[in-house]
């Protein structure tokens, strides 16, 4: 089959690899039908996830039909077409039996810190990716969710991961009625959190980026206030200034590690890999927060350390909440807002790609050249 | 050397039973819980659920030495291989909350991938750099950037051999 192939840091290809086999009783193999490049991708790509191999397929956002169930499988079979959660969860252990889906203890044994993932280095497990025309899935029972017949693929793909984000990243935030929601970063989980903010509530939501065509696009999407932090001076202050001089009830980080806007975080943390990456929009988000307020993370950190001013967040009495998406345990309800049209989530895709321009694709995604936002590859055509 | 995470340094105090604190519990209130939905802690399996029964197959699996017992699936992802593969088996002999596990890790992740340009060359391939890095659609969609960027190394790579031509000539 053909596949996605990682070479290095800004590397990739394409090559012919042998489909996945079933390698456990309870593993499906799927045909991918969509699958997409996510910002998280993105941090592999430019080399920042420790013990991300040469020969590795990317790729954690896909759906696909079945081809093919091991012995154990009983709630899918061959033809069914699925949504894939981007997390590898048995189901039965201490932390999926907690609804924690995302921090499974038996799909990953590289690292305790966190569940399987697909296609995000040996980190996270070192599972194959679905940026290719077939993958491999384990615990089969446990994660996939048939795509009801009404319902758009380029909706189903993005139920995998950009949506279930965006959406737990709201609702870790503890939005009460009437809340000021401040979300860090317009990427498509960005875009989320902030369509996502009204579900809970919010009775204001502002988003900041530096990518005007991103803002423009959740201005309307969200619907949203908008800044560019290139024109503010001082985050804290202007946040201070929006609030009454209080702060925010809640900020979001919607970035993670690689946040533009600060060149000593990206020289400690980008170029000399002193910090885990640059957590300029986390210490935003902690420092515009009100006091007793809530940071919700769910942008990505590496798992060494990042400079943040920790002391704040003791002074102020803040509640950190943050995790890796639990996709499984909120696509009911999330399918249940597509259906009623409360989320489109197939507007944010702005660019199409067939598997062999796989490196113009993470090229133009990286740079954020085109306009793009969400890009999605059709592996088989 | 690496940490001999077998030794542990013997417990001081005894474990207290809660229950016989005096006061314990009174004032818990379980609305006040941000952990959700870590909720039910009174039907959590604790550290004794079935297990899925374990992935077979002679892949080589560097597991954290944070586990009690192997995750019962895992990933078929490349193997350990040459130098980097050496790196990376050191690396897990040091726990995830060791910088040298991650140190080690990025430090094979970059030998890997010259070790990657060697295999493609071993296998009489060239390995196509401007195609594997998109730099046609960085042209198309950003040449100014392009320019800017490249005019910029040239022009520092003409300082430097000017000012080597220069120490040259004096
Ligand atoms: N926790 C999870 O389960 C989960 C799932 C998916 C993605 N993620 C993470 O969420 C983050 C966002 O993902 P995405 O797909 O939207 O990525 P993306 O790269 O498309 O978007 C990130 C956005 O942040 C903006 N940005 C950069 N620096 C900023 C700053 N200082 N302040 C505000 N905005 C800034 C960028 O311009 C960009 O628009 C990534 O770190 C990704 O790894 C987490
Ligand atoms: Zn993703
Ligand atoms: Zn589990």
């Amino acid at each position: 089959m053909d596949a996605m192939d990682y070479r290095g840091p800004n590397r990739v290809r394409v090559a012919r690899k042998p489909v996945p086999t079933i390698q456990h009783p309870q593993d499906a193999i799927v045909r991918v039908t969509r699958s997409c490049i996510c910002g998280s991708d993105i941090h592999l790509y430019h080399g920042l996830v420790p013990d991300t191999r040469v020969g590795s397929t990317f790729g954690h956002e896909f759906c696909g039909v079945v081809e093919e169930v091991g012995a154990e499988v009983e709630n899918l079979k061959p033809g069914d077409h699925v949504i894939v959660p981007f997390n590898i969860a048995c189901g039965q252990c201490h932390f999926c039996q907690q609804g924690l889906f995302g921090n499974c203890h038996e799909s990953n044994p590289m690292a305790t810190a966190v569940g399987g993932i697909f296609g995000y280095s040996h980190t996270a497990g070192g599972h194959q990716g679905g940026q290719a025309q077939y993958a491999r899935v384990p615990y089969a029972d446990v994660g996939p969710v048939k795509i009801p017949d009404w319902m758009d693929l380029d909706d189903a793909v993005l139920l995998t991961d950009v949506v279930p984000t965006g959406y737990q990243a709201a609702e870790m935030a503890g939005i009460q009625k009437g809340d000021t929601v401040v979300i860090f970063g317009a990427g498509p989980i960005g875009i989320m959190a902030a369509r996502s903010a009204w579900l809970f509530g919010a009775g204001r939501v502002i988003v900041v980026d530096h990518l005007d065509y991103r803002l423009e696009f959740v201005a309307r999407f969200g619907p949203a206030e908008v800044y560019n932090f290139k024109e503010i001076d001082d985050m804290a202050v202007f946040m201070k200034r929006q609030t009454d001089g209080l702060g925010a009830d809640v900020c979001i980080d919607a970035v993670g590690c690689e946040a533009t806007g600060s060149a000593l975080h990206t020289l400690l943390g980008i170029h000399l890999k002193l910090e885990s990456g640059s957590a300029l929009a986390l210490h935003w988000a902690i420092n515009s927060v009100k006091k007793g307020g809530v940071v919700s993370i769910v942008g990505v950190y590496g798992p060494t350390g990042n400079m943040i001013p920790v002391g704040n967040i003791v002074n102020k009495g803040l509640t950190i909440r943050a995790n890796q998406a639990s996709v499984k345990r909120h696509l009911p309800r999330l399918i249940e807002h597509v259906r009623e049209g409360r989320i489109r989530p197939r507007e944010l895709i702005t660019h199409r790609f067939e598997l062999r321009d796989i490196s113009d694709a993470y090229r133009i995604f990286a740079g954020r050249l085109d306009n793009i936002i969400k890009p999605v590859l059709l592996p088989n055509g | 050397m690496a940490p001999d995470h077998t030794r542990l340094p013997a417990r001081r105090t005894g474990l207290a039973d809660p229950s016989s604190i005096p006061g314990w519990g009174v004032d818990a209130e379980t609305r006040n819980d941000p952990t959700w939905p870590m909720r039910d802690r009174a039907d959590s399996p604790g550290a004794d659920w079935p297990h899925p029964v374990p992935q077979q197959g002679g892949a080589e699996v560097l597991q954290s030495v944070e586990y009690k017992a192997r995750p019962a699936v895992y990933g078929l992802g490349p193997q350990p291989r040459g130098l980097s593969g050496a790196m990376r088996r050191a690396a897990f002999r040091f726990s995830e909350s060791n910088w040298w596990h991650w140190l080690l890790l990025l430090g094979a992740d970059r030998v890997d991938m010259v070790e990657g340009i060697g295999s493609d060359l071993a296998t009489g391939r060239v390995p196509n750099l401007p195609a594997e890095t998109g730099m046609a659609a960085a042209w198309k969609h950003d040449a100014r950037g392009q320019v800017l960027k490249w005019g910029a190394i040239a022009a520092g790579i003409a300082v430097v051999v000017m000012a080597r031509n220069r120490r040259r000539r004096a």
